[in-house]
């Protein structure tokens, strides 16, 4: 039990922190201009397929990224029209993204591979880069990403009319400010951010890609964005916090001490905190989450 | 005309998915009428197909119903999977625990006969209290987030997504830990007992083949469809409930409580989804198996919207996604790239563009 909170467990929960970082940002962008995003775990599956697929094709993880990064891009602008455009249903088609996602790269790989579970096995040299100790590259990049976020967010105009965007569009509006643009903009950045979080899934922490891989992770990212109050910095302790969960239920899984009986611990429980705590966070029980005033009400300019 | 402005969007939603998904599959390199007429003409050629497709579309009414009286309250039910998920559980737990059943344990060495039940009720008695397990356990895990959203306002979509969460991590707990025959490598619980199954439908008509697992839950859901409907178009509880959807400022000053409605609807919505257990636990895999749902919590969704919140609508619905369902099987099968999961992928889109199409008003 004493080698438990080793750097290398220190690791492996920013390991896990990692892909919600990127996924958790594209989401705050997509909902501080007022569009709800589901659909996080199904960008995040795009950018994992696509950057799996490519990757075993080119062997170069960073035409993979771009890749992935191009097919989450196109994913989120299906996903803009539908709402933006057609003012469907932001939850609804959220959720159509998602079960999209779920069918579309187990159809294509069943073309290209013969195999609609999973992707063929990338060549360890041909993942995304490892520091040392098992941290990757992609973990700096999302730490960047969160203090780059913050900037754009509260130092640039962009920012400002992004979060005006999202608190009342018909006064940004007034303001001469391009709601539609500002949204489209958002929701594209979202599929950018989370489909390198997909990206890293699938050619960084494992090394091929299977069907559903995300695996509920763009809802955690959803429940990070929740508990972080839309705002980038405590998104980064949120996102530590449950890829600290994650790991620990992985290292409570193969530690020969937690045994009952023959049976691993229950590390279920574990696994339901980031839902629980959401759920509680939103009650108000632990302070007031505020969502952006205009989350989830499409906009239409009065003439 | 009013019907025909009913359907005109679902069949819009469903043309224009099927025409993508043709582009789809001719990108893939197959020909696309060769594998619609593979997903569309393998559903009705028998009676034994349309058992089949019968079967699939069972647990999709009751999802699709339950969705639909959500929403008819102006709430969104993503939750039909993890009140499915808890409601099974109940329903096997009850059909373990009444229903005199004995694992074969290794003790000392040696296999014996362990009793894990409380008791071993007679069929008419054991079956009605698994059916009510069902919908108390899916109806109460509907309940929460009704609650959550009258009492704290925080928002039911939210909720039922985590609750989603919370419910196959706690089931699948208690299977893996308390319910699981030892050795047993498929986390799945125990057999209910032979007193707590209902019949499959060839018991009655044997010119249903005997591997259709169709039973009398297809008939339970028949029998809902008509209830949901008297409920909701003529009752006092459903015009209080739908006049809640409509307009819920309206609705408080003429005298309706709207936080008594949401959580009434979330119970009904609730208890509905949980009735997927009865034909899936009692009726088909007689135990409780982990990942036994289809997502058919989530096809509830594209099945109600489709279906225009509306019983019959939801029929219809549901038996057209049987149809998918049961076709994608020789779509798989008889074409040469084209994999099953043309189907998922199908009902998407449709999902996809019926959301695009409606434009329903919501809070």
């Amino acid at each position: 039990m004493s080698d438990f909170f080793t750097l290398a467990f220190l690791f492996s929960a920013l390991t896990a922190a990692t892909p919600l970082m990127f996924a958790a940002l594209g989401g705050l962008f997509s909902e501080r201009s007022g569009v709800i995003n589901i659909a996080l775990e199904g960008l995040m599956l795009s950018g994992a397929f696509t950057a799996a697929v490519v990757t075993y094709q080119t062997g170069n993880p960073y035409l993979g990224l771009l890749a992935g990064i191009g097919a989450g891009i196109a994913t989120a602008a299906i996903y803009a029209v539908a709402v933006i455009n057609f003012e469907a249903d932001q939850v609804v088609a959220g959720m159509a993204i998602n079960f999209l996602m779920l069918g579309l790269p187990a159809l294509i790989s069943g073309v290209i591979y013969d195999s609609t579970g999973s992707t063929p096995q990338i060549d360890q040299a041909h993942k995304i880069p490892i520091i040392f100790g098992g941290l990757s590259y992609a973990t700096i990049l999302a730490f960047v990403c969160v203090a780059l976020s913050w900037y754009v967010l509260y130092k640039t105009p962009f920012g400002l009319r992004l979060r005006a965007v999202g608190e009342n569009p018909g006064a940004a509006d007034a303001a001469g400010v391009n709601v539609v643009g500002l949204r489209y903009t958002a929701v594209i950045i979202s599929g950018l951010l989370a489909s390198i979080g997909g990206a890293f899934l699938s050619t960084g922490q494992s090394s091929l890609f299977t069907r559903g891989m995300t695996a509920g992770r763009g809802f955690i990212a959803l429940a990070a964005l929740i508990l972080a109050k839309w705002k980038p910095v405590p998104v980064l302790f949120a996102c530590l916090f449950f890829g600290f969960t994650e790991a620990l239920t992985i290292q409570i899984q193969s530690a020969p001490w937690a045994k009952i009986g023959d049976e691993p611990m229950p590390v279920q429980f574990i696994e339901m905190i980031p839902y629980v705590l959401t759920i509680v966070v939103l009650a108000g029980f632990i302070g007031l989450s505020r969502a952006p005033k205009a989350l989830g009400l499409p906009y239409r300019k009065e003439s | 005309m009013n019907i025909l402005r009913e359907v005109f969007s679902p069949l819009l939603a469903v043309i224009a998915a099927f025409i993508v998904g043709g582009i789809i599959v001719l990108l893939i390199g197959d020909d696309p009428l060769a594998a619609y007429s593979l997903l569309l003409s393998n559903s009705f050629g028998s009676v034994r197909d349309i058992g089949w497709t019968l079967h699939y579309a069972t647990p999709l009414i009751f999802t699709g119903l339950a969705v639909a009286v959500a929403f008819r309250c102006g709430l969104l039910n993503i939750g039909a999977e993890g009140q499915l998920y808890v409601a099974a559980f109940a329903t096997a737990w009850v059909g373990i625990k009444f229903g005199g059943v004995a694992v074969k344990t290794l003790v000392d060495g040696k296999m014996v006969d362990q009793d894990w039940s409380w008791a071993s009720l007679p069929g008419f008695l054991l079956v009605p209290m698994c059916v009510l397990a069902a919908v108390i356990a899916g109806g109460i895990w509907g309940a929460i987030p009704g609650i959550l959203r009258a009492k704290f306002g925080s928002h039911e979509v939210i909720n039922t997504i985590m609750l989603n969460f919370v419910a196959i991590a706690l089931v699948g707990y208690l299977t893996q830990y308390h319910f699981k025959v030892p050795g047993d490598p498929i986390l799945q619980t125990a057999p209910i007992g032979e007193a707590a199954r209902i019949p499959r439908l060839n018991e009655f008509f044997p010119f249903i083949s005997h591997d259709v697992p169709l039973n009398v839950a297809f008939l339970l859901a028949l029998l809902m469809c008509v209830l949901v409907y008297i409920f909701l178009w003529k009752t006092k509880w459903g015009y209080e409930l739908r006049a809640v959807g409509e307009n819920p400022s309206a609705a408080e000053y003429g005298g309706i409580s709207p936080k008594k409605q949401i959580i009434i609807a979330m119970t009904i919505s609730g208890a509905l989804a949980g009735m997927v257990a009865i034909g899936e636990v009692l009726g088909t895999r007689y135990n409780y198996y982990h990942d036994f749902s289809a997502q058919w919590g989530f096809l509830g969704i594209a099945v109600a919207l489709l279906g225009r919140n509306h019983p019959l609508g939801v029929l219809i619905t549901a038996i057209f996604f049987g149809v998918l369902l049961r076709g994608e099987i020789f779509v798989d099968g008889f074409t040469r790239y084209v994999s099953k999961d043309l189907g998922f992928v199908l009902q998407a889109i449709m999902i996809l563009f019926v959301a695009c199409f409606q434009k329903f008003a919501r809070r």
